[in-house]
């Protein structure tokens, strides 16, 4: 797939995960330094509302600054933004990020369907998404949405993952561009640099 | 699905037979709500759904309750309510009289909770609390005042959290799996339809709250919003917000004041 990272001009790489997640971007994200021509967002499935230790730990372990995601934050190219607790993270064109209370998707709000879906719609073949650990579907419907829209997808390799289901159910379902264990995910995204 | 397109077109139809303007709101978030829609209700084309649209009254009351959210929990996030009750609550003691307006309502349940707040730090005598939504089924269920039974767990725990320091089984009278709240806190609220994205300011208030209406709003007409809520405050009056809602992006932010990081703003010109 050597032709995507010199057609694609990565505007937002998404992550999505559950539970053992947290564990692979814990690995992934102090070695990240700079990336100066997109932005990163991360939907992960959190328990509790008013909870933004997520943030506060991503933060501390990240050299790359988190930006507190608000309803309409600009999404710009060097940041991490994190979905918040409780809300479902949605994607506006002018590279703007809105939230939404409604229901639950896959039990879960954020839920990671709802936010690969939108950000497929506006971001295309400019986007790419990782699928990590977890333990229920989510994820999966919106890998598809990605992959139709042009954009590049991911999934960790199950049998790296602390829950597998989910990355499997993606692998299984989506024939995704890559499946790659941590190592491989983090030589991805120094790619998307390039 | 439908594409961005054909999602204009139902805004516009829907403004020409209804009068009802959704093309202020955000387009990733109602362009969700409406396919989830056209997938519930199993059309085939968008023809299909702009017809029943067109003529079946009905049916367009299903379709403004099913796009426009309704989600919402008595003290809902019970940090905002502890900051009130600790905060603004005092200072709202010292006037002879308080009025509230909490703009979209929903079903009431953060209008009875508002009202709880006061009755506690007895001021609900001296308050009164207009209470308004867009959409007239869900302001009979707060003029109502009964909720599932099976929510009140979660609502007591959420009160407590709070800081209300009573059995929250106190305020209502459970029956046939519902919970009927008592008529003294009713009887100061007062419920009307009111429309951000039509209508103008009222009264004039002290506290506004409009919590999680704004973020299904596109930027224009969160400025609307914003200034009639600006119309609408008393000097010194406070508005109040969702948890990640922020006047940050408003021309108006700069006569305000935040309280600390909470979704509070002090007006000060």
């Amino acid at each position: 797939m050597e032709e995507n990272r010199v057609m694609h001009n990565y505007k937002v790489l998404i992550i999505g995960g559950s539970a053992g997640s947290l564990e692979v971007l814990m690995e992934l994200l102090p070695q990240l330094t700079i990336i100066p021509s997109f932005a990163i967002v991360l939907v992960l499935h959190r328990k509790t509302a008013e909870d933004s230790t997520l943030e506060e730990l991503i933060s501390h372990k990240s050299k790359i600054t988190v930006r507190e995601v608000e309803d309409k934050t600009p999404l710009q190219p060097g940041f991490i933004y994190v979905a918040p607790s409780d809300y479902h993270l949605l994607f506006e064109a002018n590279d703007i990020l809105s939230l939404d209370t409604s229901e639950k998707i896959n039990y879960s709000r954020p839920s990671i369907d709802v936010s690969f879906e939108s950000a497929a719609e506006v971001y295309g073949s400019s986007l790419a998404a990782i699928l990590l650990s977890g333990a229920n579907a989510d994820g999966t419907e919106g890998l598809l949405a990605i992959k139709k829209a042009g954009g590049n997808i991911v999934v960790q390799m199950p049998e790296t993952a602390q829950m597998p289901f989910m990355p499997n159910n993606a692998v299984i379902n989506t024939d995704p561009h890559h499946v790659l264990d941590v190592n491989g995910i983090l030589e991805f995204i120094l790619n998307l640099n390039k | 699905m439908i594409n961005d397109r054909e999602l204009e077109v139902l805004i516009n139809e829907v403004f020409e037979y209804h009068g009802f303007d959704f093309s202020g709101y955000s387009r990733a978030s109602l362009k969700r709500r409406v396919d989830r829609l056209y997938q519930m209700d199993g059309f085939k084309n968008l023809g299909e759904m702009l017809s029943r649209v067109r003529t079946e009254p009905d049916y367009f009351k299903r379709m403004i309750e099913e796009i426009t959210v309704n989600v919402t929990e008595m003290f809902r996030d019970p940090l905002f309510y502890k900051v009130l009750r600790e905060e603004i609550v005092p200072v709202l003691a010292t006037k002879p009289f308080i009025r509230l307006w909490h703009a979209g309502c929903a079903s009431g349940e953060e209008v009875y909770s508002m009202a709880i707040v006061l009755q506690e730090a007895n001021l609900l005598h001296k308050s009164l609390i207009y209470a308004t939504d867009i959409n007239p089924q869900v302001l009979n269920t707060a003029k109502r005042g009964i909720f599932p039974l099976q929510m009140m767990k979660q609502y007591s725990e959420n009160y407590r959290i709070s800081g209300g320091k009573k059995d929250f089984s106190d305020y209502y009278t459970a029956n046939y799996g519902f919970a009927k709240f008592s008529s003294d806190l009713s009887a100061k609220m007062v419920y009307s339809e009111h429309s951000l994205v039509s209508d103008g300011s009222f009264n004039e208030f002290d506290l506004i709250l409009c919590r999680n209406v704004l973020i299904y709003f596109d930027k224009e007409l969160q400025e609307r919003a914003f200034t009639l809520f600006d119309n609408s405050l008393a000097k010194l009056g406070y508005l109040a917000l969702g948890t990640k809602e922020t006047l940050k992006f408003s021309s108006l932010q700069k006569r305000y004041k935040q309280l600390n990081k909470d979704k509070i703003w002090k007006k000060t010109e």
